[in-house]
């Protein structure tokens, strides 16, 4: 087993806002081993991207964070600003989902690509010139010493993206945080960006985490996977158990709702009924009751917590009791 | 067309195309502009008179000559003034003070405006509220007012002229650089710069300033026109450049004088004229500016 880098334990993360104080992530915990892949899966508002930011201290001024993020014996939480910034991009580094707008539109490629490492590695201008263009030429972009005098808008999505991977990776971070970093992309290049970021961190022995909704990518690339929903973990487990026994009703329906090419012509895809709650109009008990087609009285009225039905398994639902992964509807009379 | 094929060349990533950054891109549309090299023409004209004063100018601008309020003779091609001086000559020194204004008091109220802009937009909260609420009560005063306060008490001279127009203008250029900050600072870039680790100082200047330049140089623009009015305005009331030294604004105050405004017009017509073309090249220069600058895809 490899070694911890990063141990999230109970982290709650709450915005102050003219509605009241909400709470966009719950009791969030999870680890991430050095150079695996952990994915962050969820539907829009269910607070993955809430718990990214706050790894990398970007929140909005008026959000609370609670809990620790243990990085390497170091709580990022408790860190002064200062020496959160040494670790940003050095240890941590991100790749956002925009790769149209997440490059500076008058800089040259070149600096936005050398500015990292002359910071955080004290590279000089030359050599800083010189990691670039390995960098560039890392991530598959053809004549790189060209694309570092260019403009970020010269460059197509795929490539921006590939650009963005290298800026990222070029400290060597122990840590690549992902924000659904293939979405805004053509399906044939999203593969492409995929199989570089593996190869790629593989490489660096860097760990990822990847924050996505789309459970191919995940079977794609996870080691380890963490279902959320309206904020908290529904169900966490390493990826070949969660395809071979998915136990959340909720996970359930997800990989329902996924075509498949075995399947007749005429099947029609499953989908979950309903949408994520808004955070300022969380449903009591089970946050998912009102979408599950099993819910009952004991759903309604009072919240599952996280157990660990099987080692390495755990799941937030009435239905699964310690010691089973077999659904026991007597649990919830 | 060919713009498309390149740009489809580009998405390839193989094929070269001209590199071209935005700068090349307004340099490029602001030369297609006519009024705006017209303008640009005429206004560095008179930045080498200014700059040349003493190599064009036919007399020294002080020299007292015997014959004084003459018509435009061979010798005095536009006349000499109440006292005797070559009024042509003291015409082309005035364009150093005009142009030293203008320059001199945009570039001290960019430079704060700039700052406080930055940080008041990016840090946002209780600073926003300050700068913005100091911005409303600078906007609240009867401007030319305050300004010849402020000299009367300061004591007029070319470089409190500067000061003081300066201090008074940032207000406008704080609330335009603010407007850029709030919506840049949303972008996954400036996020992504923080990301990295990097410093805000470096954020804010190196980031975030250059995607707010174009905005910063069209308004200042504009506001080294104003601020050459504004000299001129001064020094016709007499609060501005102190005779002898010659400024367009100054040798105005001679029309004061209904003999002058309708006997005399050698006497402040070229000044007049003078000051009429210097701000219309450099509100042509302007519009040309913000033309190449706004159309960019």
């Amino acid at each position: 087993m490899a070694e911890k880098l990063l141990e999230v334990k109970d982290l709650n993360v709450e915005f102050r806002t003219d509605r009241g104080v909400l709470a966009a992530v719950e009791d969030v915990s999870f680890v991430v081993e050095q150079g695996q892949t952990l994915c962050l899966v969820g539907e829009s508002g269910c607070g993955k991207s809430v718990t990214s930011l706050t790894l990398m201290g970007l929140l909005a001024s008026n959000a609370r964070v609670k809990g620790t993020l243990d990085f390497g014996g170091t709580d990022l939480a408790t860190l002064s600003e200062d020496k959160r910034r040494a670790v940003r991009g050095n240890d941590i580094a991100m790749v956002f989902q925009e790769p149209m707008t997440s490059l500076n539109p008058v800089l040259k490629i070149g600096d936005q690509l050398m500015e990292g490492p002359r910071l955080h590695l004290g590279l000089d201008k030359q050599a800083a010139r010189e990691l670039a263009v390995e960098m560039l030429t890392k991530v598959g972009i053809p004549r790189p010493e060209a694309v570092l005098g260019e403009y970020p808008h010269q460059l197509s999505g795929g490539m921006r993206q590939r650009v963005m991977i290298a800026i990222a990776l070029s400290c060597v971070p122990k840590l690549l945080i992902a924000d659904e970093p293939t979405t805004a992309l053509d399906v044939t290049i999203q593969a492409q960006i995929l199989e570089l970021m593996r190869e790629l961190s593989r490489d660096s022995n860097t760990a990822v985490i990847l924050i996505t909704h789309d459970l191919g990518v995940v079977a794609e690339m996870a080691d380890h996977v963490v279902m959320m929903y309206a904020g908290q973990v529904v169900e966490q487990t390493d990826v070949m158990t969660l395809f071979a026994t998915p136990l959340h009703p909720y996970t359930v329906g997800l990989m329902a709702s996924i075509p498949r090419v075995e399947a007749p012509a005429d099947t029609r895809l499953e989908s979950i009924p309903g949408v994520v709650p808004s955070l300022a109009d969380m449903p009591a008990g089970c946050r998912f009751h009102t979408r599950c087609a099993f819910a009952t009285a004991k759903c309604v009225a009072e919240q599952p917590a996280l157990v660990e039905v099987v080692p390495g398994h755990s799941v937030r639902c009435h239905l699964f009791e310690p010691g089973s992964t077999t659904p026991n509807p007597e649990a919830l009379a | 067309m060919t713009t498309q094929l390149a740009a489809r060349a580009a998405d390839g990533g193989a094929a070269p195309m001209r590199h071209e950054s935005q700068a090349q891109l307004i340099w490029r549309r602001y030369r297609r502009h006519v009024p705006a090299v017209i303008g640009t023409v005429i206004f560095v004209l008179i930045v080498l008179m200014a700059i040349f004063a003493p190599l064009i100018s036919p007399y020294d601008p002080y020299r007292i000559f015997p014959v004084f309020e003459e018509h435009p003779t061979a010798a005095h091609l536009l006349g000499t003034d109440r006292t005797g001086r070559d009024v042509l000559s003291r015409l082309i020194f005035g364009a150093r003070v005009s142009i030293s204004v203008g320059v001199g008091a945009v570039a001290v109220y960019v430079v704060i405006g700039v700052v406080l802009g930055l940080i008041a937009g990016y840090v946002g909260g209780w600073v926003d509220m300050v700068v913005m609420r100091v911005t409303d009560i600078f906007m609240s005063f009867p401007y030319l007012m305050v300004i010849l306060a402020l000299v009367a008490v300061l004591g007029p001279s070319l470089t409190n002229i500067i000061l003081v127009i300066g201090v008074l203008g940032w207000p406008t250029v704080a609330r335009l650089v603010r407007g850029s900050v709030l919506s840049i600072k949303q972008l996954d870039y400036v996020k992504a710069g923080v990301s990295l680790g990097f410093h805000t100082p470096r954020i804010l200047f190196g980031h975030i300033l250059p995607n707010c330049l174009s905005g910063i140089i069209v308004n200042a623009t504009f506001g080294v026109a104003s601020a050459i009015i504004l000299e001129s305005s001064l020094s016709f009331l007499g609060l501005g450049v102190r005779p002898p030294t010659a400024s367009w604004g100054n040798m105005l105050t001679e029309a004061q004088s209904i003999t002058v405004l309708s006997t005399q017009p050698w006497l402040w017509v070229p000044a007049g004229l003078m000051i009429l073309v210097a701000v219309l090249s450099i509100n042509f220069m302007g519009d040309g500016l913000r033309d190449s600058i706004e159309s960019r895809s």
